[in-house]
């Protein structure tokens, strides 16, 4: 019966292709609209380390003094050099990195490629095994050359393909702010969305393309970039920033059990109240401890505009349905009469309730069908954006399966009230009429 | 014209009325609210800066390595710009206007106080009201003997001189009227960091900051110290010339640049008329979103009422016949539906009034936005009118085509 029912649908949908038309239209522009906002959403609003995120955590002091002060206001994003290192040598987690971003002139070997200015993190050894970051030839640094300020670098696989054409580089000297450096490792895939540890330098789409060991680059002066905020008479002096009432610096932690979580958060507020009372902090212990989700979350990272663009779409799209259940109202209405000697003939309500709800499951697959297209090249435009996002916008086969069944699903949703009316007509009336 | 028979005969298809007006509705709602976010981008986009924006371009620069004499080479270098042709003043400074980062300080109007007044960005650099061709409306510029290098800033910070410091600046009008509403700011101290006084001797026009974030904590609350830099403190070089000329000082500029020193990088240059652009580029990419979606919502509902206004003419098609038939002109039948669509139309709005109203609370508390002024109102419901009235034309007109003949055939 179904094959008959699709055919019966067929016919009916091309008898009056207009108004089909205007249906399957409507069906699309709101799946499009919808599907290529949510995508971007969803896009955006991933997990930078699935699997790993959830025991990394991100520690929060107050070491500010007590101008505008209020009890329980944010403490700052970012850390001391003091707090930061303190926190680094405790050792309390599986895990832990001191980091912050910057730019470093860097001098190619061929005089072909001019000199550039490279995207750089200065970070502490652990930065490597505690995200999993993979690497294709080499390996990461360990303490001991944190230690010794040592001039090794690990360098991107796009910056190793730029330089190296993508061959074994290990070994190999690179030129960073006049000075040598040893490449011990060449990194894989790896880019992280949102760029999490450090928000400052764009959260997304920005990936480093040298890593240095956070002692050398202080040694070296290397230029830090991102976000300084300072109190008291800190002034943000690059060269001093050590000493300075500054927090320029991100601390991420690894955590592996709730209770050593638990414990962590009553060893910040130790180290705080001990503060307190050796006179370095002046508010009472106000600390922080989120996990990577949790901090995206507390720092907005999904862009305000791309929430609203959804908004606006989802309101689109009940409109188009609100319009596809007045259309389609209108076209069963119309064949009461066919329906009604149907109806005369034998058959059930619900036959002709199933027929007519798998007509409008037609008009839903192929609306959903353009609204794909439609939503592929809404993404397209997405990507010709300014943003830095835009090159994410891509769908995936999870936001690709969505599509059809949300547009299936939806005009169903919108056969149902004139599929249950128009069945509902009495047939001697109609008979009547005619 | 009578409306009663109209709202009788609505009443007998009340499913379908009810889908018509909740989609209008809907659509009034939305719009409304959209026209609003489109006016709000607008307005954004429209800041004024202050400054000659036709006439500058800018060279940011940084070098290899350190370069203990920076101050001495920033001299150098301005020297050697200001010498190009056509080139009518040339500075460092160390923020330029539509840059995405920017340096900001929180100001007290009494050293006292617990909360700042407001937080201002500060702009730092040699001449800067002559480059950039600000307006002062009231006092003096800064004076030479006022400046110094922000090395030496950092160094008298560091030592806790801060008697030594710099104690004059320029503020903007807007900043003057926040700070001292109703007073005349000359002469006016406000304090920064721990109590240290500034002085203002003088008051800008107009000057917006850096940064998209902080446009909405007042675009123009900016300050002008007597403060140099060079390129090492991260700063850039701002070249005044005539609009025509641009393109060719930027490209000497960048040449003569690199032959005084060929040991730096250049990280970014242009026109500020294209750093402008670039700065509201998202704001006018999220403004074309709204218009598009703006548009394709009242498409939708237009072809929606054109598609059901349709059906109900073929529907009463001998209805028709028999009111022509019983003396009723086509003027009579037309205006019977551009009446329907206009009662229809009227409960629709009237609905999404309501729903716009709520959709604007949600906007308040989610996405930090203003509230609506009530004119965005009318001009939704005068828009849903006007498609409604358009919509319905074409088979309102077919209705009233239909010849009284209908009436005496039988099906």
């Amino acid at each position: 019966m179904f094959g008959y029912y699709l055919d019966l649908a067929i016919r009916s949908l091309r008898r009056n292709k207009v108004l089909t038309g205007l249906m399957v239209l409507a069906i699309a522009m709101g799946i499009g609209a919808s599907m290529t906002t949510l995508t971007v959403l969803h896009v955006l609003s991933g997990d930078p380390l699935p699997g790993r995120s959830a025991s990394l955590y991100y520690p929060q002091l107050d070491p500010r003094d007590m101008q505008a002060y209020t009890p329980g206001v944010e403490p700052p994003a970012q850390l001391t050099w003091t707090d930061g290192m303190y926190l680094l040598h405790a050792k309390r987690g599986t895990h832990q990195a001191l980091m912050t971003g910057g730019m470093v002139p860097l001098q190619p070997a061929q005089s072909s490629i001019d000199p550039f200015h490279a995207n750089a993190r200065y970070t502490t050894a652990d930065f490597f095994p505690m995200f999993g970051v993979p690497f294709q030839y080499g390996a990461a640094w360990g303490d001991a050359e944190d230690q010794a300020s040592a001039r090794v670098v690990v360098i991107s696989a796009e910056l190793n393909d730029k330089l190296f054409g993508g061959e074994n580089s290990v070994g190999k000297t690179l030129r960073l702010q006049k000075a040598d450096f040893r490449i011990i490792g060449v990194l894989g895939d790896w880019r992280p969305n949102p760029h999490f540890y450090d928000l400052y330098m764009g959260a997304y789409a920005n990936y480093e393309q040298v890593y240095v060991p956070l002692s050398t680059s202080r040694a070296l002066h290397m230029e830090h970039d991102g976000s300084t905020d300072c109190w008291g008479d800190g002034g943000g002096d690059q060269v001093h920033l050590e000493t300075q009432p500054c927090t320029w610096l991100q601390f991420w932690v690894e955590l592996d059990s709730p209770a050593s979580v638990a414990a962590y958060k009553e060893f910040l507020e130790h180290y705080s109240a001990d503060q307190r009372a050796a006179g370095r902090f002046v508010r009472p212990p106000n600390v922080r401890l989120r996990n990577v989700m949790q901090w995206l979350d507390a720092n907005h990272v999904v862009p305000n505009d791309t929430r609203l663009q959804a908004w606006l779409a989802l309101g689109f799209l009940v409109v188009c349905l609100v319009n596809t259940v007045g259309l389609m109202l209108a076209k069963f209405m119309r064949r009461a009469g066919e329906l009604g000697v149907r109806r005369a003939l034998g058959a059930s309500r619900r036959t002709l309730f199933g027929q007519l709800l798998l007509e409008s499951g037609v008009i839903g697959f192929v609306g959903g069908m353009l609204g794909l297209l439609l939503a592929l090249l809404g993404l397209w435009l997405v990507r010709q954006q300014p943003s830095d996002y835009a090159k994410l916008a891509h769908m995936d086969a999870a936001m690709l399966l969505a599509t059809f069944v949300i547009s299936v699903a939806a005009s169903t949703l919108a056969g149902l009230l004139p599929a249950w009316r128009a069945c509902h007509v009495a047939p001697a009336l109609q008979l009547k009429a005619q | 014209m009578d409306i009663r028979p109209i709202l009788f005969t609505l009443r007998r298809h009340k499913l379908t009325c009810f889908l018509l007006i909740l989609q209008i509705a809907f659509t009034c709602a939305i719009v409304c609210n959209t026209i609003f976010l489109i006016g709000q981008r607008l307005d954004r986009m429209r800041t004024p800066s202050g400054v000659a924006e036709q006439e500058l371009v800018y060279v940011q620069m940084a070098y290899i390595g350190d370069r203990p004499d920076a101050n001495a080479r920033a001299a150098e270098d301005v020297a050697a710009l200001q010498s190009i042709t056509g080139v009518k003043a040339a500075t460092l400074i160390n923020e330029l206007p539509f840059d995405e980062g920017s340096n900001n300080m929180d100001v007290r109007t009494d050293p006292a106080q617990r909360m700042p007044s407001l937080s201002a960005t500060q702009y730092f650099g040699d001449n800067l009201v002559q480059t950039l061709g600000l307006r002062i409306v009231e006092g003096r510029d800064l004076r030479p003997e006022e400046y110094m290098a922000l090395s030496d800033v950092f160094t008298l910070l560091a030592n806790k001189q801060y008697d030594k410091l710099p104690n004059t600046t320029l503020i903007t009008r807007a900043m003057a009227d926040r700070l001292w509403p109703g007073q005349d700011p000359l002469g006016k101290r406000f304090y920064v960091g721990q109590g240290i006084p500034f002085t203002v001797v003088g008051v800008i026009a107009d000057l917006i900051r850096p940064g998209h974030d902080r446009l909405g904590l007042g675009a123009q609350y900016s300050t002008l110290w007597p403060v140099r830099v060079s390129l090492i403190d991260g700063a850039a070089f701002i070249i005044r010339c005539a609009p025509q000329d641009r393109d060719r000082v930027l490209r000497a500029a960048v040449d003569k640049l690199k032959a005084l020193d060929p040991n730096r990088i250049v990280l970014g240059k242009g026109t500020i008329e294209q750093h402008r652009r670039d700065f509201f580029q998202t704001d006018r990419a999220m403004a074309g979103i709204l218009v598009g979606v703006c548009l394709a919502l009242l498409i939708v509902t237009a072809l929606g009422i054109v598609g059901l206004a349709s059906f109900w003419v073929s529907q009463r098609n001998r209805s028709i016949g028999v009111r022509r038939a019983l003396g009723a002109t086509r003027g009579n039948i037309l205006h019977y539906f551009q009446t329907e669509n206009f009662l229809l139309t009227s409960m629709g709005i009237a609905l999404g009034m309501v729903l716009a109203y709520g959709i604007n609370l949600f906007l308040i508390v989610h996405y930090e936005l203003p509230r609506m002024p009530m004119v965005y109102f009318p001009v939704g419901a005068v828009l849903l009118w006007c498609l409604g009235q358009a919509a319905v034309l074409g088979p309102a007109l077919r209705a009233a085509a239909v010849p009284p003949v209908v009436a005496t055939r039988s099906v």
